[in-house]
């Protein structure tokens, strides 16, 4: 058996900086699982004002990644990837399917594709 | 430690959720340390699984030594995988550990989660009661998975309803978390329960 979980401190002068010590707004509250992917546009769109982790989220998003895969890849909480990702919404520059965070408690149906895709695996 | 591994500075190359999938949903996996959420994650998962950090408190105190900042936050690495279902959706699972303390995350990866998974270690059954008493009081639907070691104790199914104070409706199972099809069927029997919960006959 290995570990579950790891709990450590760390300085979080980084992540504040990254985030110029905002939250985000509504926009930064993507839940862990909301898939993003760049758009089309963030291939010819000029990269002023963009910071480093703005860009190195736009080359990891080649294809649909989770909030939580960014976070993981990057090696950046994912309050800090919220926000980021918020930023590069607001711009074009990445698009959420579904493009707003999903209905809080998700409905019958859901949960049925969700038992028909568990059972198919049996 | 796996945890440590999954943090690795250079992780695999990225492994894209299919063109085809049109959405994503979530549940959880929590109990306590060592009771098998890795490794449930681990052998459901098409992806190896992976770790992020959670942020446990922002407000840490703030002391300034000649101008330099010295804020520390606390961060307990979560650890998920993913299960792509009938090319159209994908399922994440997120191990959430179960003591108190960490129930700041617990609120943030709740936020839009379909239920939750809780494993059990016969061999420590107060370990899990954090965990089943915080869903409660979040009121996130669950199931009871037993997580069956060689040298478990057999408490028989009354017994461990009663030691674990479940309600009559909630599902209790009996699962080997290093098995495919096991641990598969104790998430059917998860969602089984979701959907009566959602839709009570």
């Amino acid at each position: 058996m290995t570990g579950d979980w790891e709990e450590r401190t760390t300085p979080a002068v980084r992540p504040y900086v990254i985030t110029g010590g905002r939250s985000g707004g509504p926009a930064a509250t993507l839940p862990w699982e909301t898939l993003v992917r760049a758009a089309d546009a963030a291939a010819t769109a000029g990269s002023a004002g963009l910071q480093p982790e703005h860009r190195r989220i736009l080359e990891l998003c080649q294809g649909l990644l989770s909030v939580a895969e960014i976070a993981a890849h990057l090696g950046q909480p994912p309050s800090v990837v919220q926000v980021l990702l918020a930023d590069l919404i607001e711009r074009g520059l990445l698009v959420a399917r579904p493009p707003v965070p999903a209905a809080e408690r998700a409905d019958v149906t859901m949960l049925r594709k969700v038992l028909h895709g568990l059972e198919s695996r049996l | 430690m796996a945890s440590k591994a999954a943090c690795d500075p250079s992780p695999p190359p990225p492994q894209y959720v299919r063109p085809t999938v049109s959405g994503a949903a979530k549940l959880l996996v929590v109990g306590p340390l060592g009771v098998g959420k890795t490794t449930l994650i681990k052998t459901v998962s098409e992806i190896r699984p992976l770790s992020t950090e959670a942020v446990m408190s922002q407000a840490g105190a703030r002391v300034d030594h000649g101008g330099e900042r010295t804020k520390t936050t606390t961060t307990v690495a979560l650890d998920f995988g993913r299960m792509t279902l009938d090319g159209e959706l994908v399922l994440y699972l997120f191990g959430t550990p179960g003591q108190q303390r960490f129930l700041p995350a617990w609120r943030e990866l709740a936020r839009g989660a379909l239920g939750a998974l809780a494993l059990v270690d016969t061999r420590d059954l107060a370990a899990s009661f954090d965990a089943i008493g915080q869903l409660e009081d979040m009121d996130l639907p669950f199931a009871v998975a037993v997580n069956a070691f060689p040298d478990s104790p057999g408490y028989g199914e009354a017994r461990l309803r009663e030691a674990l104070d479940l309600l009559p409706r909630t599902p209790l199972v009996v699962c080997d978390a290093r098995e495919y099809r096991s641990s598969v069927t104790a998430l059917i029997a998860l969602v089984t329960h979701l959907i009566d919960t959602a839709e009570p006959s």
